[in-house]
């Protein structure tokens, strides 16, 4: 067991796959020479060539669909986007074609691509650096889509994801490249929709993914002080999603809270919210109470962006009004 | 490139002018084809053309609904460019794919069968018109948003020289896509990457009601500004099969060498409206008369016979074949089961 860095736990994903397949290959923009932005692919170029790492000019719509076309071709391409703000770009390639490829075709064509990008606020890049698509592309049919909060964590969905034969878009929260966390030598694989009780607890309910987590971590820290004992369940998976897993803690604690690090407003936990109240509903003691971030353009300036990100203590405020704890 | 074709090396490269009539058509040269390739060819637009027509035939009954594009007016240019492919070569469209389809030797039945929607449709129903697959071909769409076809087929070639598999891909768009900005960036990441794939432009003059002159600048040629990307480009008559033919021959023997991406721009028409709603106030019936004058499925038989290839009689008892393919698909489509509800949630995911 070994403590590594959250970037570490990606590259070591990446590796594996490289070193394992031939017919994996990455490709992105400044992955190879410069090292990519966030250094997850420092020296890939050296150890893999240029057949293999390819820098690709800063057209996202046709490098992601010659992703499309690689999988569709027999291999399996990873594609990095320098931001997943910067996947719009290519979001009619991701939806029009990766995800419904499949399905239009009757199931003769399958994409095993894996798109990696980094994701979130919290790190002052202003309106169009800090955005959250991952929760937009788990809405869409034929798209697996997940996110990680650990190191650990990172490794095991990576392992997956580059078993899967679907689309996969593999967010990974800008806020935790440096993050350190335990991951073991031995070979694991973290399923897709299958959530994680970080924290076991019996009073109140507390849901979250990829950084949302730190900002529950806080909270269910604060919550003990007050004698109040959280569950903290990280999805890691937005699509599919591991409702037994909720279900089961709600059925227990009788109250739940859903945090979302992006926008409040039509978050992914909005559609998981309105599926709880329908099928957990004769469990709740009251809403489930949702926390997200403010309804506006990400800003830039420090204070403001905090003020816009969710915070523990919005945490606590939601339960103390919902549910009087 | 082949003599009725135009290449741009750098130099000039001039559209083929119309008093090229002769040449036109393959009526002017001898060509290298056996009779049977020549047949052959004929065949696949006669079989095009009548699949096109019983289509509209079958829209009207409120058989086949959603957007029916057809292709009639271009036969000669799908026929010609994927007559020299190989099994192993990919083909990437876009929605007005039943010419293509078609002409890669998909099953008709099955094919018709996917229009009317039906569980024996290449796609299970699923895909209707504008999205045709048939992976076992390397038939690989089918595509709906203008220009989107591109970069699968940029990654599709590209996995072709990844695996050194000598195969090429062969990508069809129109000239209204030449104004989404995926044209580019794929003719410049063809070109960086050295990808086996054949740009075939289908320039039928219009996109939809737009004709090119209104929403273009500069020419109305476009293979001449594609060297700017690096990449050589040949225009050549879109109704002369022959020609279509001799050009994406010499272009595919180039591909497979590994020279990177080659582009044919196929001057052609279609002589119906952009799909079966369309009324075409945009233009009038003379421009169309004149293209039906050189109409490949009318000119290139008349040439076989009066050339002695062909007797009119093989011509007739071809043509009758044909028609009874179309009706036997009509057949099997009409009286096909369809999809089952329990199918919907299939083939979502791997
Ligand atoms: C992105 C996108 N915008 C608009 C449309 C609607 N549309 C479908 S076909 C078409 C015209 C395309 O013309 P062209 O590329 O010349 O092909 P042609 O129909 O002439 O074969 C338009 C505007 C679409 N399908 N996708
Ligand atoms: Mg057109």
């Amino acid at each position: 067991m070994a403590e590594i860095l959250f970037r570490e736990a990606i590259k070591r994903g990446l590796a594996e796959a490289l070193d394992n397949d031939p017919n994996v290959f990455i490709m992105g923009e400044d992955i190879g020479e410069y090292g990519g932005a966030y250094a997850v692919t420092d020296g890939f170029l050296k150890q893999y060539g240029p057949k293999r790492v390819i820098d690709t000019p800063i057209s996202e719509a046709a490098f992601l669909g010659a992703g499309i076309g690689a999988a569709a071709g027999g291999l399996r391409p990873i594609v990095e986007f320098m931001s997943i703000s910067f996947s719009l770009v290519a979001f009619d390639q991701i939806v029009n074609m990766a995800a419904n490829l499949r399905y239009m075709s009757g199931g003769q064509i399958s994409v095993p691509m894996l798109m990696r990008a980094p994701t979130g606020a919290g790190v002052q890049l202003g309106a169009t650096h800090s955005q959250s698509f991952e929760t937009w592309l788990a809405d869409v049919p034929g798209m697996r889509c997940v996110c990680p909060s650990t190191p650990y964590d990172a490794l095991g969905l990576i392992r997956t994801a580059l078993k899967e034969n679907n689309p996969v878009m593999f967010a990974e929260p800008a806020l935790l490249y440096a993050m350190r966390g335990e991951v073991p030598d031995e070979y694991y694989e973290v399923p897709f929709g299958s959530a994680n009780i970080q924290r076991a607890g019996d009073d109140v309910t507390l849901v979250s993914y990829g950084a949302g987590m730190r900002v529950l971590a806080a909270a269910a820290d604060e919550l003990a002080a007050k004698g109040v004992s959280a569950e903290v369940i990280d999805l890691r998976s937005l699509n599919p999603v591991d409702y037994d897993t909720l279900l089961t803690s709600i059925e227990k604690t009788n109250r739940a809270l859903l945090l979302d690090t992006s926008r409040r407003k039509g978050g992914a936990m909005a559609e998981i919210a309105s599926d709880l109240h329908e099928r957990a509903m004769e469990w709740l003691d009251g809403p489930v109470v949702r926390i997200g971030a403010e309804d506006v353009p990400w800003p830039y300036n420090r204070g403001l962006e905090q003020e816009v990100y969710p915070q523990s203590s919005d945490v606590l405020a939601g339960l103390q009004k919902h549910y009087g704890i | 490139m082949a003599s009725r074709t135009k290449a741009t090396s750098g130099k000039s490269g001039k559209t083929s002018k119309s008093g090229d009539q002769a040449a036109s058509n393959g009526t002017g040269t001898s060509t290298g084809y056996s009779k049977d390739q020549l047949l052959e060819m004929y065949r696949q637009m006669y079989l095009i053309r009548q699949f096109e027509v019983a289509c509209g035939e079958n829209y009207a009954r409120g058989l086949i609904r959603g957007f029916l594009h057809l292709y009639i007016g271009q036969e000669a240019t799908g026929v010609g460019t994927i007559a020299p492919l190989n099994d192993d070569d990919y083909i990437v469209t876009h929605y007005r794919d039943h010419g293509h389809a078609i002409a890669r030797g998909l099953d008709v039945n099955r094919s018709m069968a996917e229009l009317f929607g039906r569980k024996t449709g290449l796609s299970k129903g699923k895909g209707g018109s504008m999205h045709l697959f048939d992976a076992a071909k390397k038939f690989m769409g089918g595509h709906a948003i203008v220009g989107g076809q591109l970069p699968l087929a940029l990654g599709l070639a590209f996995s072709q020289k990844y695996l050194d598999t000598k195969g090429v891909t062969v990508c069809y768009f129109g000239d209204g896509s030449t104004n989404q900005g995926l044209y580019h960036e794929t003719l410049n990441l063809a070109a960086v990457w050295k990808v086996p794939m054949l740009f075939v432009l289908e320039n039928n003059g219009y996109g939809m009601g737009s004709a090119v002159e209104r929403v273009r600048a500069g020419s109305p040629d476009f293979y001449t500004d594609v060297e700017k990307y690096g990449i050589e480009a040949a225009v050549v008559d879109g109704m002369d099969v022959i020609a279509v033919r001799e050009a994406t021959e010499q272009a595919v023997k180039r591909l497979r060498a590994g020279d990177g991406p080659l582009f044919i721009e196929a001057k052609t028409f279609r002589y119906v409206g952009h799909s079966y709603a369309d009324g075409q106030k945009y233009r009038g019936s003379e421009e169309i008369d004149e293209w039906r004058k050189r109409d490949p499925v009318e000119v290139y038989p008349q040439m076989l016979v009066k050339r002695d290839i062909a007797t009119q009689k093989e011509i007739d008892d071809l043509k009758a074949a044909v028609d009874e393919e179309v009706v036997a698909a009509v057949k099997f489509a009409e009286e096909s089961p369809q999809p089952d509800p329990d199918e919907l949630f299939d083939d979502i995911y791997a």
